[in-house]
């Protein structure tokens, strides 16, 4: 009897794997098309795309660039818009599966750790010889997309990080001449007369963390020269104490107390008590945030439209930093090819980054440009002001989670989080993303 | 089973207790017989009752040992693995991820909030439950209304309600907020999710409100068991209302009451949607639990190696558990045998 009910296991265990790799076969289906995958090396005739503008100009206007590519080139270009979170799911599925017809040819890639995990995986193109014409043209982004001197990612759009302010409240709280690019003791001071005329400073979603630790890495990049930065990253060795000043800065404005109550558990941008949300219904006066800022306020205000009092000013800088002036903190988004695509793929990924096909995206504000010839026509005067801070000639530093990778930026946050409700401190975090670096 | 040869053929009759190991003389012939009977005719007979055993329970066991026993086997695996979710499972690490789990103060402090909200649901829950239970349970006017309206947090989707409350939570803007201010009573600063002291009672709080409905309508339920017989005795004995309640319904819903509290028990341990909802483990980790620290510090910082054991971990915690509250509390219901037996040795 324990021999048949052994022999029933495996028959179950049998059909099990069976109905397993059913499954596995039919998720390529889903994914990006999988006959067509097939078939394409052979001819290379076909490629795939993902990307996540899948609403309205944006999604029309990726699927009109598709048309036109196929129409110049006669290569016929499959599209897959996809919402954000749901492409990083099936990005991450078909990484995964390392299946060549399954990961799509041309995919977005945020840079960073992650970058280095896929190149270290062997699943994206080296493009510095094959699209050196089109990295020339970017050179100033292609950094946070290079890995041992080889780029592997063309970037897109590069936004940077900086306080949205609210004019109106500023006005109110005879704050006239905002500087575009103020010292910390400036901002204090807006900090100080805004409170006095009973207005909330600042909101922060540190509930979600990412946009607290912003304060950290912005501080990071005041204190330390990029290449100190760069150079704890590849030693794994933070010990510069221009890491420990940036803990005691924030620490500072943390103490200022200039943040919306209950800023620990609000979150950034989910509805209108979100720190994006507080901006956006007049509640506090100021936010440090991306250039999503402007897009994302207009989701969240009564009549959908950005609101009209939005300003934006640089992070402030402090005595004394040895960071760059010029230096940014802010990240993007760029076309990474992987290795199993056809050349085709490079071309389109190069087609993305050309002139005709940046205006039109710098044109329907999806993005700040990385394409020189493209940042005039940004639509937007708000987004507009970003681009002269942005290209002003000093380095944009990624953020530094995205940089880091989340198995040392989750750790990083947690320990900046810290710090925002009160707790120890600037030797913490230094200690949290060492230990989490070294054991990576 | 030997001690089945002592208790009476009611209690051996159970198919629980019945066994083939025993020997069927033994047993008391008039309950065992025409199965150990059956169980004795032709090789054919045998075969075809096998086959057809098979047949019906082998679509359950393909689907228990897909959905059940392969993700354990496979969460195994990648515990043994230090893998960022891209490429081959290679870097073998063996038991490293369950040391790094263990000794990070993170997960410690997980389980510790896990371990606060299972004492703490039962401790309030029981009482709470048990009175509202036994006030439901007296006619009334309204009684089904009543009952309805305990109940409807329960019915609610997790996420729906966690945003309510999440809502209602806000410092400053949320309502719970204004009904204070309008009151006069102070409120914290941060908010009650964002001030580390409070937050986990916080959470505490709107668990109860939610799983409160779930204990209530399971001791109504056991309420309706208890014969009706027994309340006439007692007040033809002339028992007062609570002397009735204390010495015959309380007792008579103990079986109710622990499995309620087993499952309270397994709930939460796994608690995962409201804290995620309401507070994502924050402020400052002050509410995590062994799941929100496997999603945040395993599957969201690409460490699937950390998040598999920490899962590992989980389940064991949990199993061990079931199992230990089935082997000495559950067992009472289980096995009512038992401790009638002991009491008939005194």
């Amino acid at each position: 009897m324990t021999r048949k009910i052994r022999a029933g296991a495996f028959v179950a265990l049998g059909a099990t794997i069976a109905l397993l790799a059913g499954c596995a076969g039919s998720g390529s289906a889903n994914g990006g098309g999988d006959t067509t995958a097939a078939a394409k090396n052979a001819d290379a005739k076909t490629i795939t795309w993902w990307h996540n503008s899948n609403t309205g100009e944006g999604k029309d206007y990726y699927d009109q660039v598709a048309k036109d590519f196929e129409a110049e080139t006669g290569v016929h270009v499959e599209v897959s818009a996809m919402q954000h979170e749901d492409m990083l799911t099936k990005l991450a599925a078909a990484l995964q599966s390392g299946d060549p017809d399954q990961i799509p040819d041309v995919f977005m890639s945020r840079g960073g750790g992650e970058l280095k995990n896929e190149v270290e995986a062997g699943v994206t193109r080296d493009l510095t010889d094959v699209a050196a014409d089109t990295i020339s043209k970017i050179s100033n982004f292609t950094g946070q997309y290079t890995v041992d001197d080889k780029v592997y990612a063309l970037p897109f759009s590069m936004g940077i990080v900086g306080f949205w302010y609210n004019k109106d409240l500023f006005a109110q709280a005879g704050i006239t001449d905002v500087n575009p690019a103020p010292t910390i003791e400036e901002f204090n001071d807006y900090i100080a007369k805004l409170k006095a005329a009973g207005i909330v400073p600042a909101s922060v979603g540190a509930g979600d963390k990412w946009p607290a630790a912003h304060y950290w890495y912005y501080n990071v990049v005041r204190e330390c020269t990029f290449d100190t930065v760069e150079t704890a990253i590849a030693s794994k060795d933070y010990s510069d104490p221009c890491f420990i000043k940036a803990g005691e800065d924030l620490e500072a404005i943390v103490a200022e107390k200039p943040f919306n109550d209950g800023f620990l558990s609000t979150k950034a941008q989910e509805g209108p008590t979100s720190a994006s949300g507080l901006l956006a219904t007049g509640k506090v006066a100021m936010e440090l945030a991306g250039h999503w800022e402007p897009g994302v306020t207009g989701g969240l205000t009564e009549d959908g439209k950005v609101p009209s009092f939005l300003g934006w000013f640089a992070y402030p800088t402090f005595d004394g930093q040895q960071g760059g002036a010029k230096d940014q903190m802010g990240g993007g988004d760029a076309w990474e090819v992987s290795t199993s695509a056809p050349d085709a793929a490079v071309d389109f990924a190069q087609y993305l980054l050309s002139d005709k096909v940046q205006q039109g995206f710098a044109k329907l504000d999806m993005g700040l440009p990385t394409n020189p010839t493209a940042t005039d026509s940004i639509s937007n005067e708000t987004l507009k002001q970003l681009i002269p801070v942005r290209d002003a000639g000093g380095t944009v530093q990624l953020y530094l989670d995205t940089r880091l990778g989340s198995a040392v930026g989750n750790p990083m946050n947690d320990a900046i989080a810290q710090v925002f409700a009160g707790n120890p401190g600037p030797q913490e975090i230094v200690d949290a993303i060492t230990n989490a670096a070294k054991s990576e | 089973m030997a001690d089945d040869v002592t208790t009476s053929s009611s209690v051996a009759a159970s198919p629980a207790s019945s066994s083939p190991q025993t020997g069927p003389a033994i047993l008391p012939p008039r309950v065992a017989g025409p199965a150990r009977a059956g169980r004795r005719k032709t090789g054919v007979a045998s075969w075809r009752k096998r086959a057809e055993i098979a047949f019906f329970v082998a679509p359950a066991l393909v689907l228990f040992f897909m959905f059940v026993v392969w993700p354990i086997i496979t969460a195994v695996q990648i515990s043994m693995f230090k893998w960022k979710g891209i490429g081959p499972m290679v870097d073998f690490v063996g038991l490293a991820n369950y040391v790094s789990v263990l000794q990070n103060s993170l997960f410690t402090d997980a389980i510790v909030h896990n371990f606060i909200i299972v004492i703490a649901s039962i401790v309030i829950q029981l009482p709470l439950g048990l009175g509202i239970a036994l006030l439901l349970n007296r006619k009334m006017w309204g009684q089904g209304l009543l009952r309805t309206l305990i109940f409807v947090p329960y019915v609610l989707a997790e996420v729906v309600a966690g945003v309510v409350w999440r809502q209602l939570l806000v410092p400053r803007y949320g309502g719970i907020d204004a009904i204070a201010r309008a009151l006069h009573i102070p409120t914290p600063e941060q908010g009650f999710l964002g001030t580390p002291d409070l937050a986990l009672a916080t959470v505490i709080f709107v668990l109860t409100w939610k799983y409160l409905g779930l204990a209530v309508i399971l001791f109504l339920a056991g309420l309706q068991g208890v014969p009706e017989d027994l309340y006439e005795a007692a007040q033809l004995d002339g028992a007062s209302w609570w002397q009735v309640q204390r010495k015959i319904t309380v007792p008579l819903l103990g079986p109710t009451v622990r499995t309620w509290a087993f499952l309270s028990m397994i709930g939460a341990l796994q608690v995962f949607d409201m804290v995620w909802i309401l507070t994502g483990g924050g402020p400052v980790n002050r509410t995590s639990t062994m799941a929100t620290f496997l999603i945040y510090q395993g599957t969201k910082s690409q460490q699937f190696g950390i998040a598999s054991a920490a899962s590992v971990i989980l389940f064991v915690i949990a199993l061990v558990l079931a199992v230990l509250y089935q082997q000495t509390i559950l067992r009472r219901d289980t096995h009512p045998d038992q401790p009638r037996r002991k009491k008939k040795v005194k």
